[in-house]
């Protein structure tokens, strides 16, 4: 073990550069003033899986690897709705989801935002006309931001996620 | 004669069911098949209904074979009401297709979730109190119920409610192309994808009768072993965390990542959506692929043996390893269980070996398997799956040969794809890394996909979750579920 933690201080750093992503930023930028101050800097994220076919958590969970490292931007995720300031939500919503989904936006405090992250929570990807889905994250609840892509890469959900965020200087 | 054969003899055969023969039995022989898996004669590996049939594959030794039974009313002798590994997928087939089997000991609904509230199992005892969790769970993880009923820390018992990710791929399957339908299916267990989508490819061109050129066998395997790597990665390092060793899944996350990258240089794709699709694959190599691959291999085999031995002499986290979660070799082979999860538990059996198919059937591989049974043996297994899945790497390139990577539309033709494809059926089986995915498909008169059915090994892995948990604490049940690792969208469909 403590040649593995050596390694890590002798080493440089594995985390990377986020390259700006003008498309995210301007959607971002929508978000009034007032919105983006009361987010600051932090985002205490709630990630939902409303159906998902789990490709899009396999990407979220990598935002937290050295390579990402989402904490270094003030992002974190919380175990709980009642802690989380953003709703991160993936999948066509199905029928057997959407009360757990409509419960969990319920039970976050406002001010909060919803994320919709994948194609089949912007508009249901190829699940669009399963009778057992009722249709995109915003069918259900509202969404501030829609970040697409199947899966959506890290590099993509993190400059979503910093859409969010009102300094530049973390973006 | 052996089982097998004297099961298909007293049915009538179907024209083209490929690669391995399906008979319409009676009610007699249908039981009879049923008691054979009972008996431990024969292992389930799938059982699905469709408007007036129910069919059920079976295996025996390296044999495959499978049966249907005419059901016009939607009512047939249930296999479940012998063999419990069929409850499940009965329940499934009353939600799915409004089937009746006949004698089914548990009928409330299990994919499609009513207005209804769920009857759990009732479970008495003196001081018993129940913790319920989910659908919403705290980690980044797939939604599912699990309510267990405990005496102090000690899980009682434990009742998984899934369903929650059911997306209504049949249905949608049903009608669709061989394209959208390859899609559909890439889509179904986000981790499992290249498995996923070779086994519906490898169906279609059985149903069709058309094999892929030898290179696109030989870059199916790759993906297929890239994947595996992948999840293997994720899973060690996500086990050890689950027993606050959070090192190894930092450490594993970055291989892992290494993993996806590399599938970048290959084939375009973190992880390789859309590239497998019937006929061979979407892509060749980019041209920086086989330098992406050497590197990678090599940052593997400079920093794996490490967290190998730092998993090994750790005693702290060994304590919280070994011993929790046992599964028995009984449970494994009744339930068929597939996937590192059979073989931790020692049921030999890995689809790349017991069924071959291109490329495995010209590798040269060991099929790990393991005794222990526990959380430690279902690490170990993974870990010596990695090393076989490198090697395969090596070997897969060594063999590598110029050619084409898809069938040309003559090439369909040729297998009689066009003419008369009407009601051709074709079966897969299919080993990724959570085990074996098996795909059952028929071609319409259009060309189009009639019925298709996809069975997700974790179908024989969730109910062994619920028995490994019993008499261990609460708090190991994290631990065991993730050496588990078993789908949810995969299995709710
Ligand atoms: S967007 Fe793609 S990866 Fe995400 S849940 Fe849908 S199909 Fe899966």
């Amino acid at each position: 073990m403590r040649n593995i933690l050596l390694d890590g201080f002798l080493r440089r750093p594995l985390t990377e550069d986020l390259p700006p992503d003008p498309e995210l930023a301007a959607l971002g930028a929508r978000l009034d003033a007032e919105s983006r101050r009361k987010l600051g800097r932090s985002l205490a994220i709630r990630e939902i899986d409303a159906g998902s076919c789990n490709g899009c958590e396999l990407e979220i969970n990598a935002l937290a690897t050295a390579f990402y490292d989402l904490e270094r931007f003030g992002l974190r995720f919380v175990a709980s709705p009642r802690h989380a300031d953003v709703l991160l939500v993936t999948g066509p919503v199905t029928h057997a989801m959407r009360e757990a989904l409509e419960r969990t936006y319920r039970a976050t405090p406002s001010p909060k935002w919803v994320i919709a992250a994948g194609d089949c929570a912007v508009g249901c990807g190829v699940y669009a006309n399963s009778p057992a889905c009722v249709g995109s994250v915003a069918a259900v609840i509202p969404v501030d931001i829609h970040i697409d892509g199947c899966p959506p890469t890290p590099v993509r959900l993190l400059q979503g996620l910093l859409a969010l965020l009102a300094s530049p200087r973390a973006r | 004669m052996s089982d097998l054969p004297r099961l298909l003899a007293s049915g009538e055969p179907v024209p083209h069911h490929a690669p391995w023969p399906r008979a319409v039995v009676g009610a007699d022989a249908w039981e009879e098949a049923a008691r054979w898996l009972a008996e431990g004669r024969l292992t389930l590996l799938g059982l699905w209904g469709e408007a007036a049939w129910a069919h059920m594959a079976v295996l025996a030794g390296g044999d495959v074979a499978v049966v249907s039974i005419a059901c016009p009313d939607g009512r047939y002798p249930s296999v479940g009401r012998v063999h419990s590994p069929a409850i499940r997928l009965e329940r499934a087939m009353r939600d799915l297709y409004g089937m009746e089997p006949v004698g089914l000991p548990d009928t409330r609904p299990w994919l499609v979730h009513g207005a209804a509230p769920y009857d759990f199992l009732p479970v008495t005892g003196d001081d018993l109190h129940e913790i319920a969790v989910g659908p919403v769970h705290a980690g980044i993880i797939e939604p599912g119920h699990f309510r267990f009923t405990c005496d102090g820390e000690t899980v009682v018992r434990l009742e998984a409610r899934l369903g929650y990710t059911h997306k209504g791929v049949e249905a949608l399957l049903a009608g669709a192309s061989i394209a959208d339908g390859a899609k559909i299916a890439g889509r179904i267990s986000g981790d499992s994808t290249v498995a996923y989508a070779l086994a519906f490819a490898r169906a279609a061109e059985a149903a069709a009768g058309v094999d892929v050129p030898a290179r696109a066998g030989c870059l199916r395997g790759l993906m297929a072993e890239m994947e595996r790597l992948a999840n293997h990665f994720g899973d060690i390092g996500a086990i050890c965390n689950d027993a606050g060793f959070a090192i190894m899944l930092s450490q594993f996350a970055l291989l892992r990542e290494a993993a996806l990258r590399t599938n970048v240089a290959v084939f375009g794709h973190r992880l390789c959506q859309d590239i497998v699709c019937p006929g061979g694959v979407a892509a060749d190599l980019l041209p920086a692929g086989l330098a992406a691959i050497g590197a990678f291999l090599a940052e593997v085999d400079g920093r794996f043996p490490r967290l190998v031995s730092l998993y090994d002499r750790t005693a702290s986290l060994q304590d919280r390893t070994v011993g929790t979660g046992r599964v028995p070799r009984e449970w494994v082979m009744q339930f068929g269980t597939g996937g590192p999860n059979g073989r931790a538990s020692g049921r030999e059996f890995d689809a790349r070996a017991s069924l071959p198919y291109a490329p495995y059937d010209r590798m040269r591989f060991a099929v790990p398997v393991l005794a222990g049974g526990d959380v430690d043996a279902r690490v170990w297994l993974r870990i010596r799956e990695v090393g076989e899945s490198v090697s395969l790497i090596r070997q897969i390139i060594a063999a590598l040969e110029p050619g084409p990577v898809r069938l040309a539309d003559d090439d369909w033709k040729a297998g009689g794809w066009q003419a008369g494809a009407a009601g051709r059926e074709g079966m897969a089986l299919v080993e990724g890394f959570r085990g074996d995915v098996l795909v059952w498909l028929r071609i319409g008169a259009d060309g189009r996909i009639s019925r298709c059915h996809v069975r997700d090994p974790s179908w024989f892995q969730w109910p062994l979750l619920e028995a490994a948990i019993h008499g261990n604490i609460v708090a190991d049940f994290p631990l065991c579920n993730k050496s588990f690792n078993c789908s949810y969208s995969g299995h709710d469909l």
